[in-house]
């Protein structure tokens, strides 16, 4: 498709100003139903109301910021050219200086990690929100496995999120079982899920997976509110116990050993929260030692293999749908685990916690941290759950804002801000000749 | 009897809706290979907009209802398509030639954003409107059980039937018909004659669109109550209609339709309502399993 492209040349002001006309246009169109005119409820019928000032506001928003895009990529096309041109005189390898750089800044990112709770030991509020930046890191490392390594677009992520807290759930409070002991069994249960709904789809093409896990996760959310003897319902699980400290349990002194009595401590409702933060900080590196691992392992050459050229994989006899079974599987294990532990941590869970906005927002960390990235992962984690902390107007907007975003994103940079999409194995050192 | 004739009706009402929403995957996907994942809340979209007319027209004192719904119709068809061209021209054009994962993450996020917009723009709550078109004709009653067919419903079978014809002679006997077929067969060739497959391309979405604005439309005369999560379960629906049919066959479309609003129709009635959402995501995954390639679609190689 590419040979028909030709190169454009660079536009002048007056066609600029045309396009960016037409722009405003198209805006204009778009906003008058949408931003221009609304429907508000008035004494039990609804009444139409203008925003003209604000359909106006975007009308020239657009207008500008096509007038200036244009302007933008002109300019730096000229630019790129030039440089270009120059390079070509001295070519040459460009030195992969990123690569320490990045691996600094996720040592970095370690140290600060494991030091937060001990610097905010008192701050129960940012030791929690740490706890949640972290359970989306680990959901993102999970999906990461699916679809920046294997390149399969699971839109229906959240619903193995949903087995896993719904299997410790039921295990808990219905069988007594601990923590450690539904851990596995949590993880084995969603993996199971993942096997059972990739086997018959595995072998299609990537979009009929992403729609037939979007079907997915809304199937196992509609069980979930309508099974009501099994799941509860609408009211969820309550009472699930809380993971304890190898047998000790975070409460007041009482007659049995409590953590705080058998080290000696005196007894504060911060120690839980630390160490609900150190278990779930311990998890999410388990699982990035496990899948930077399983990258260098055949299998995990073989996802990236299979997201580059699926064909060219056949013909050298890998087996695709197992390749991509296994990928699915272990990416749908590691979001059970994640939802073992937000359900140990929550104490309550309930199909609410486990719509498609979820499943969208592990999405858009993945994308936006870049396909394959770890370490972008844990950036976007970091943005997209600090942004609405900063006030209600973010978060309001947040998933409006994602939404934008994933399209910019992969307009502009289709490997993600931290673009990871280099083999994780390559045969020869790069630069150094071929 | 009777509430199985009952069911019947209700079945090919909802299955005409589905069946014009699923058309417009089926040749998005035919011209370009790629699901439009914003097309449910295209539809979505046009149901607002028709809130929002008949809203609009009730406060100009327009009280006649084959002027208002043929306004209603206009109006939601006209700015419908500009949002097609747009998703068109925002998620996939940029896209065409990038990686296969790229658009349809994009379309992904098109989706979102159109969702979330409307939710602010419009608000969250649903939003009812005062029946347009009341009363029907009873048909039969069976053991104290009246068969009704309320003139919305025949409304919805008429125009679906009329725009299934005017569409049948669009692609089939037309010069754009003909150029569209030919980018679905081979884009670079048909560039290569002299066919703009850029502007083939956003026609076609324009028209899915088109078709879901009437779809909207249908809906909001239907039920009288919108909110902006019904893209959402719509185009799932619609989508397993174009797959079940087979995808990039227009009457297959049309026919996994009617299929899917009859299962959904008699499902719900006789074994349970609150999983015939359920029902129809099985069949999705059933008919992958077993007939990828749809009820009338053509098996599909993959070429290097």
């Amino acid at each position: 498709m590419s040979a028909l492209v030709v190169a454009r040349q660079p536009t002048s002001p007056a066609e600029r100003l045309k396009d960016a006309a037409a722009s405003a246009l198209i805006a204009l169109l778009l906003g008058i139903p949408m931003i221009g005119l609304t429907t508000v409820d008035q004494g039990g019928a609804l009444r139409v109301a203008t925003r003209w000032p604000a359909l106006l506001a975007f009308v020239a928003v657009c207008f500008a910021g096509r007038l200036l895009l244009r302007y933008a990529s002109d300019v730096l096309r000229a630019r790129r050219l030039a440089r270009e041109t120059a390079a070509e005189a001295t070519a040459g390898a460009r030195p992969a200086a990123g690569g320490a750089l990045l691996t600094g800044i996720g040592w970095a990112a370690l140290a600060v990690a494991l030091l937060l709770p001990i610097a905010f030991s008192d701050n129960r509020y940012v030791v929690d929100t740490a706890t949640t930046v972290l359970i989306y890191v680990m959901l993102g490392w999970g999906l990461n496995v699916v679809v920046g390594l294997a390149g399969l677009l699971d839109l229906g992520y959240v619903a193995f999120y949903a087995v896993g807290a719904y299997t410790y759930g039921l295990l808990s409070t219905q069988l007594g079982w601990g923590f450690w002991q539904a851990l596995p069994v949590a993880g084995a249960m969603a993996a199971a899920f993942g096997i059972i709904l990739g086997w018959p789809t595995l072998r299609l093409r990537g979009d009929y997976l992403a729609i037939v896990t979007l079907g997915f996760g809304e199937i196992i959310r509609v069980i979930l509110v309508n099974w009501t003897e099994l799941s509860g319902g609408p009211n969820g699980i309550t009472s699930i116990p809380r993971p304890s400290f190898f047998g000790l349990p975070f409460k007041p002194p009482g007659d049995a050993p409590t953590f705080a009595s058998f080290f000696g401590l005196e007894y504060s409702p911060n120690q839980r929260l630390i160490f609900l933060y150190y278990l779930i900080l311990g998890l999410a590196l388990l699982t990035n030692v496990f899948v930077s691992r399983m990258r260098r392992l055949p299998v995990g050459r073989a996802w990236e293999a299979m997201r580059e050229d699926e064909i060219a994989c056949k013909a050298m006899g890998i087996n695709a749908r197992n390749v991509k079974l296994s990928a699915f599987a272990l990416g749908a294990m590691l979001g059970g685990f994640a939802g073992v532990f937000f359900a140990a941590r929550q104490g309550f869970i309930s199909p609410e916690s486990f719509t498609f906005n979820e499943s969208a927002i592990i999405l858009a960390i993945v994308v936006l941290g870049g396909m394959g990235s770890q370490l972008g992962v844990v950036l976007a984690s970091l943005v997209l759950v600090l942004l609405p902390e900063l006030g209600r107007d973010f978060a309001e907007y947040r998933m409006l804002l994602f939404g934008a975003a994933m399209i910019l994103i992969m307009i502009w940079k289709p490997g993600g801000i931290l673009a990871h999409r280099e083999p994780t194995l390559r045969h020869h050192r790069p630069g150094g000749g071929r | 009897m009777a509430l199985a004739l009952q069911q019947l009706i209700n079945g090919l009402t909802l299955g005409a809706v589905y069946g014009l929403i699923a058309i417009g995957y089926t040749m998005v996907y035919g011209i370009i290979g790629m699901i439009n994942f914003a097309h449910g809340d295209i539809y979505m979209v046009s149901a607002f907009i028709a809130v929002t007319v008949f809203t609009l027209l009730a406060g100009f004192g327009i009280s006649s209802i084959p002027l208002s719904l043929l306004l209603v119709l206009l109006v939601a068809v006209l700015f419908t398509s500009v949002y097609g061209w747009t998703v068109e021209r925002i998620a996939y054009r940029p896209l065409r030639g990038s990686t296969r994962l790229a658009p349809l993450i994009s379309a992904i996020g098109m989706s979102i954003f159109l969702q979330n917009m409307v939710q602010l723009t419009q608000g969250a709550r649903v939003k009812p409107i005062p029946p347009v078109l009341v009363g029907g004709i009873d048909l039969l009653t069976i053991d104290g059980f009246t068969v009704r067919l309320a003139y919305s419903q025949i409304l919805i079978v008429i125009v679906t039937i009329a725009l299934m014809a005017a569409f049948t002679w669009l692609i089939g006997s037309t010069s754009f018909g003909r150029q569209q077929r030919s980018c679905e067969q081979d884009r670079t060739m048909t560039a290569l004659l002299g066919i703009n497959v850029d502007r083939t391309i956003s026609l076609t979405f324009m028209l899915g669109a088109a078709l879901a604005a009437v779809a909207g439309v249908m809906v909001t005369v239907y039920y009288g109550v919108v909110d902006f999560f019904i893209g959402f379960v719509a185009g799932i629906k619609a989508f397993t209609a174009a797959v079940l049919g087979g995808i990039g066959s227009l009457p297959g479309a049309m026919l996994g339709g009617l299929l899917i609003g009859l299962i959904e129709a008699f499902w719900a009635a006789y074994l349970s309502a609150e999983y015939k959402d359920v029902a129809t995501f099985s069949i999705l995954i059933l008919v992958l399993m077993f007939r990828p390639s749809g009820l009338l679609g053509r098996p599909e190689v993959e070429k290097v």
